[in-house]
């Protein structure tokens, strides 16, 4: 077999095929009251979730859009279908998934990666999920891992209830209560208390029909002194009118618990991606955070970590690549509040060909978090002039019993490092390709290998043509 | 007869528009050794790093020649893939690509394809060697590395990529009596048993002790001012360059 490697030549297009668009159901564009009415019948909610959605639309239409943070006047909710559903029921069996989406994930390598090195999968595409299958042996000891429609009715109905939207209420911004509203699809997961989940779960999120939005929500509870870690892909072919996501997840990490949430997306560049992220944390337990933005047209992400609990953890490890036409403003945020928490946060942001990347975090203490510690680190790499990369630091520390830290540089390829790489054969672009994949590596080095040479691969392709 | 490797012809080479090298003229056949000394500042690293191709170093004149091929014509990369090598006095550092990743793909540019089991096997044999620790293939490329283990992941290199000529650029510089010992054994190595020629620039003598040299070259301000065989490198070691500076 041949093995990868990031010198290797890869193609961008796996990612832009586009399927045709032929989904059974498309409520059609804009949004008023009867619209997320229809979305609400077509999933046959259950009562409060219906009168939740519409409370959600009466929070959108109060809410401003955000003006502090990049332009996303490109996107007119007038145009934006938020609900379409593939022409396919969901199904535990591949052989059962239509050829067309099949074709797509077969691509993508998602059953590939199943096979190899996940606990399960969650493929969805679209509004809906279209695939969902757990190995036994996770399921037997008693791990939940569903799509957020049948959560809703089943077993665990009152735990999804129970949580639904309580991290992340549809109060909290403009698109927190769009996604209330109109959310469809996504994935519930429950580790039982003291559950060790050794190999990943995974979902990937698939937008395929143009000018569609996608609102997938997330709610993973790890139970006391459990561990998981979930993996989320998502990709979208290029169209020429505006795409929306805006997904939302709820992590609930209860007392000792583990949660590791790593996610490599790759929207296509017309894409708005206006995703909220959110994990409270007990006592005791620890987030793990391991992000890739590399697509997208505009994104505002900023994965925010609750410290609810003494002793709890959060760590961000993350990586933003800006490239032509891209603006991404990413970043975290974390709240200590209670005594003795932690926060490590290390990210890199590289910009290309005129991307704009910011970094903003926030890092809040509130008075009970007497004797905690945070350090943030992010580190810049231009690599041209043209390109921009800002980093925006908060901080708003309420005791004076707390470590704070935070440092930013930022830097560009060197000359003499180019000159050293090609000294040894390496072209001037793979030379490049190879010293921002080891800027990157922070990130790279803490996901599974298939994933990392993927991320690896994005960064070739977006370094192909670098030059000049 | 032997084989010409390179021929340089009245090379004239500038940095920042300032001439460093005014007319150099070298000759050398494949599975030579030649060194190249002189005292510093008089231009011998710049004759390596314009003959590597480094952008920073301009050649407004002359000819190189290599295997036959113009040399001044090609990349950086081409001039690797072709053969030559240079290992740096100051080799970079470059986070988050290791060691082993790096040699590997560099092999793999030359269309070397090996398995990941073979090439370990390899690595293994050469570091041991030059008595490098195993976990050094695993690291960041010269990231945190001493300046003996940089200079010995320099000649690791050089065993692994096998060039037709290397160019060391002051490789005993900063090295310990121990670590000259250890690297000149793998550039014997590299001089007996992979037949490769050397050109060995310096300005001390220690990492010659155990080479066999075929010619010594004298560079004074930018010039090749005397040339002659392994003897003169004992002679300059006593009397210093001081009877060539006169020459300049």
């Amino acid at each position: 077999m041949e093995e990868k490697t990031y010198v290797e030549d890869i193609n961008r297009s796996i990612y832009d095929i586009k399927d045709e668009s032929k989904d059974s159901y498309r409520i059609r564009e804009g949004l008023t009251e009867e619209i997320v009415e229809k979305i609400s019948e077509e999933k046959h909610d259950p009562e409060w979730m219906r009168a939740f959605r519409l409370k959600s639309l009466k929070i959108y239409k109060e809410l401003q859009v955000p003006d502090w943070g990049p332009d996303i006047s490109g996107l007119n909710m007038e145009n934006i279908v938020t609900y379409v559903r593939p022409n396919t029921k969901m199904s535990a069996k591949w052989s059962d998934v239509p050829e067309d989406i099949k074709n797509t994930f077969e691509r993508l390598g998602i059953p590939q990666a199943e096979r190899e090195s996940l606990a399960g999968v969650g493929a969805q595409y679209d509004s809906e999920l279209v695939y969902h299958n757990v190995r036994k042996e996770v399921a037997d000891q008693g791990v939940v891992y569903t799509d957020m429609e049948s959560a809703l009715t089943g077993e665990y109905a009152d735990m999804v209830k129970e949580h639904f939207m309580k991290l992340v209420p549809p109060t909290d911004h403009k698109f927190a209560a769009l996604h209330g509203a109109v959310w469809s699809g996504g994935s519930f997961v429950y580790v039982p208390r003291g559950v060790e989940v050794t190999i990943p779960l995974q979902s990937y999120f698939r937008l395929n029909a143009p000018g569609a939005g996608q609102f997938e929500h997330t709610l993973i509870i790890v139970d006391e002194g459990a561990s998981l870690h979930f993996i989320e892909g998502c990709s979208a072919p290029k169209y020429n009118v505006a795409n929306l996501h805006a997904g939302c997840v709820e992590l609930f990490v209860k007392k000792n618990a583990r949660l590791r949430y790593s996610t490599i997306e790759n929207w296509s560049k017309n894409m708005y991606n206006l995703n909220t992220k959110r994990a409270a944390v007990a006592e005791g337990g620890v987030v793990e955070w391991v992000s890739g933005s590399f697509g997208s047209h505009v994104s505002y992400l900023y994965p925010m970590s609750v410290l609810n609990g003494r002793g709890a953890r959060c760590e961000f490890t993350g990586v933003t690549f800006a490239g032509a036409g891209q603006n991404l403003d990413t970043g975290m945020k974390v709240v200590h509040n209670a005594p003795d928490t932690l926060s490590v946060v290390n990210t890199r942001s590289i910009s290309k060909s005129g991307g704009v990347s910011t970094f903003r975090s926030s890092v809040v203490v509130t008075p009970k978090a007497r004797g905690s510690k945070s350090a943030v680190s992010c580190q810049s790499l231009m690599v041209d002039s043209e390109s921009r990369s800002d980093t925006i630091p908060a901080m708003d520390i309420r005791t004076d019993d707390a470590d704070i830290g935070h440092e930013a540089t930022i830097g560009r390829i060197s000359d003499d490092a180019v000159f050293y790489l090609m000294s040894r054969g390496l072209s001037e672009e793979d030379a490049r390709a190879m010293i921002v994949s080891g800027f990157a590596e922070n990130v790279s080095k803490e996901l599974p290998l298939e994933y990392a040479v993927e991320m690896n691969n994005l960064i070739r392709l977006e370094m192909k043509g670098s030059i000049g | 007869m032997s084989q010409e490797l390179l021929k340089v012809e009245q090379l004239f080479v500038e940095v920042e528009k300032k001439q460093i090298l005014h007319g150099i003229d070298l000759q050398m056949n494949a599975g030579e050794t030649h060194v190249l000394m002189g005292p510093n500042g008089a231009g011998k690293s710049t004759l390596g790093y314009a003959l590597m191709g480094n952008p920073k170093y301009e050649v407004p004149g002359g000819a190189a020649v290599f295997q036959g091929e113009d040399l001044l014509a090609k990349s950086t990369s081409e001039r690797a893939q072709a053969g030559l090598f240079l290992s740096f006095q100051n080799p970079v550092e470059v986070p988050g690509v290791s060691l082993g990743s790096f040699i590997r793909s560099a092999m793999e540019q030359r269309g070397e394809k090996i398995s990941l089991w073979n090439f370990r096997k390899a690595v293994r044999k050469q570091m041991e060697l030059l008595q490098m620790d195993e976990s050094y293939i695993d690291r960041d490329l010269n990231v945190g590395f001493s300046g003996g283990e940089k200079k010995k992941a320099e000649i690791l290199q050089l065993l692994m990529l096998k060039p037709a000529l290397a160019i060391l650029d002051e490789t005993d510089s900063g090295l310990d009596v121990d670590a000259v010992k250890t690297v000149s054994l793998g550039v014997e190595e590299y001089q007996k048993n992979q037949n490769g020629a050397l050109l060995i620039i310096t300005h001390s003598t220690r990492i010659l002790e155990s080479l066999h040299v075929d010619y010594t070259h004298v560079l004074v301000n930018g010039k090749i001012v005397a040339t002659g065989d392994a003897s003169m490198i004992e002679e300059i070691n006593a009397c210093g360059f001081e009877r060539y500076i006169d020459r300049a």
